[in-house]
């Protein structure tokens, strides 16, 4: 196996990136793939939570990279599904317990293990987020239809870009159709106008992602959901498959010219 | 003193350390460097470091490597000096700044190389899109291809050009280079879309407040110390 290693960030806080790399995860290990989501964001876990994981935790990243434990002892496999797993973060250290050459180590022992590995960046531009984004191959850039949000998104990218990171992909996260229409939110259209990226995804705003993530129930195991459906989506398009984007009946003419710009049918 | 520790000088600064390194080859340089460093690793440890590397060219990749070597040993880059535009640009591209202290030259125990500002003919291209957080500083104009979006500044002691939007910070006619006053009033401000964050040409900030965006290209200049704003319009 060769595994992709893809990089989950935001710049901000509070965007959804740990709920997108749990939908993620489980959305392609439905698909049969075997992937692993490592928590990038040392002393401030939650993505053990989310995945409803946490009380599993015997071993975390810190203890692969200091050489306590074998890199299979730190990988908690999934209640769910049994090709997904999860590397937790150390809540008890910082991030300089990790640099970024340890994660792509890390990245390359991995590689040879799953098809997936999923990084969880933390937020922020400083050490936590060099260590996530060192190993990627790919990295999807998170953000909300908020003007702090994508603005943070927008250094993010510089700085991916002038590290000579390629260009990252876009979930836009969180999109109430309705309050666009009201011009009460940046639309889709507004956000990618202004950070000029290719687009892999949005994410609808949803109760139930929430509820879910409260159960450890990601969302992406909610077949109702249509936040579940739009991680279901992007999984897809990770998979290199050409998802049309879904067709919710409020978006009328905003959504043709949103499938112009992702440059999709 | 012998010839390998002149080659890399380490001084105290206010708030960290200044190392200036010689004329040579990088390679040598580097593995002196690291050298010096790893010899006294619990000096170096948790220090903000600036770096005066001359004329050496960096490529971003250089740089970055640099960087995440220091950064393993604990040791936090926040500038590069250089003479070198090339490299000046590499490190604004990466965040990281570009000058310490006014007194520079009297630091460094090298020959200063002048920086001449040609009134004509300094101009420096920007060929991408300036995202937040990037910042231009040049002795010169500055010509940018792309967008300036929001977070973004530009500082030229000439003219700024965007062919593309500006919606970042501009600064023209600005005093780059701590040199004594020479504000340019004569400088302008030029976009195809205009909306900058913050507009300033010599010491005048213009009041952007109930100013509409253009949907043609425009230049703003200064007339008797008052802005005006002239439509482009192609014949």
């Amino acid at each position: 196996m060769s595994a992709k290693i893809v990089t989950v960030t935001s710049g901000k806080g509070g965007v959804g990136k740990t709920t997108a790399i749990a939908s993620l995860g489980i959305a392609l290990a439905a698909r049969g793939q075997k992937v692993v989501c490592i928590d990038g964001d040392i002393g401030l876990r939650n993505l053990d939570v989310i995945m409803g994981l946490e009380n599993r935790i015997v071993y975390d990243i810190v203890d692969i990279v200091e050489g306590r434990c074998r890199l299979r002892q730190a990988m908690i496999r999934d209640k769910r599904l049994p090709g997904l797993f999860l590397i937790p973060a150390a809540q008890t250290r910082d991030k300089m317990a990790v640099s970024p050459s340890d994660m792509i180590r890390l990245g390359d022992e991995l590689r040879e293990e799953v098809d997936w590995v999923l990084i969880d960046s933390p937020a922020g531009i400083e050490r936590g987020f060099k260590n996530a984004i060192a190993p990627a191959d790919r990295i999807l850039v998170l953000t909300n239809p908020e003007i702090s949000a994508v603005r943070d998104a927008d250094r993010v990218i510089g700085i991916l870009e002038a590290e000579e990171k390629g260009t990252p992909s876009l979930i836009l996260n969180r999109v109430n159709y309705e309050m666009v229409k009201k011009q009460e939110m940046l639309s889709p259209e507004d956000v990618l106008d202004l950070l000029a990226i290719d687009l892999i995804g949005i994410v609808p705003e949803d109760k139930s992602v929430l509820i879910a993530a409260n159960q450890g129930a990601p969302i992406a195991l909610d077949k109702e959901s249509r936040a579940g459906q739009a991680f279901r989506n992007i999984a897809g398009r990770l998979l290199g498959e050409d998802v049309p984007y879904m067709d919710l009946e409020e978006q009328g003419g905003l959504w043709k010219r949103i499938s112009k710009l992702a440059g999709r049918g | 003193m012998n010839s390998k520790n002149s080659l890399i000088q380490i001084k105290g600064l206010r708030d960290g350390l200044l190392i200036s390194l010689g004329e040579g080859e990088w390679r040598e340089l580097e593995s002196l460097l690291f050298e010096q460093i790893d010899e006294r690793s619990s000096f170096f440890s948790g220090a903000r470091l600036a770096l005066d590397v001359g004329r050496q060219v960096f490529r971003v990749v250089d740089l970055t490597k640099l960087r995440d070597q220091l950064s393993e040993r604990s040791i936090s880059l926040w500038a590069v000096v250089s003479d070198e535009p090339k490299t000046v640009q590499t490190a604004q591209l990466l965040g990281l700044a570009t000058r310490i202290s006014k007194q520079r030259s009297q630091e460094v125990a090298r020959p200063k190389v002048a920086r001449k500002i040609e009134k004509e003919g300094d101009v420096l291209w920007v060929e991408r899109t300036l995202r937040s957080g990037m910042k231009v500083e040049h002795n010169g104009h500055v010509v940018v291809m792309g967008d300036v979006n929001p977070g973004a500044e530009i500082a030229a002691a000439g003219n700024i050009l965007v062919w593309g939007r500006l919606r970042g910070s501009v600064y023209a006619g600005a005093n780059v280079d701590g040199q004594p006053a020479s504000e340019n009033t004569d400088a302008f401000v030029c976009a195809l879309t205009m909306t900058p964050t913050r507009l300033q040409i010599a010491s005048e900030i213009e009041n952007r407040a109930g100013k509409k965006t253009s949907k043609k290209a425009v230049k703003i200049s200064l007339k008797n110390g008052k802005f005006q704003t002239e439509v482009w319009n192609a014949k």
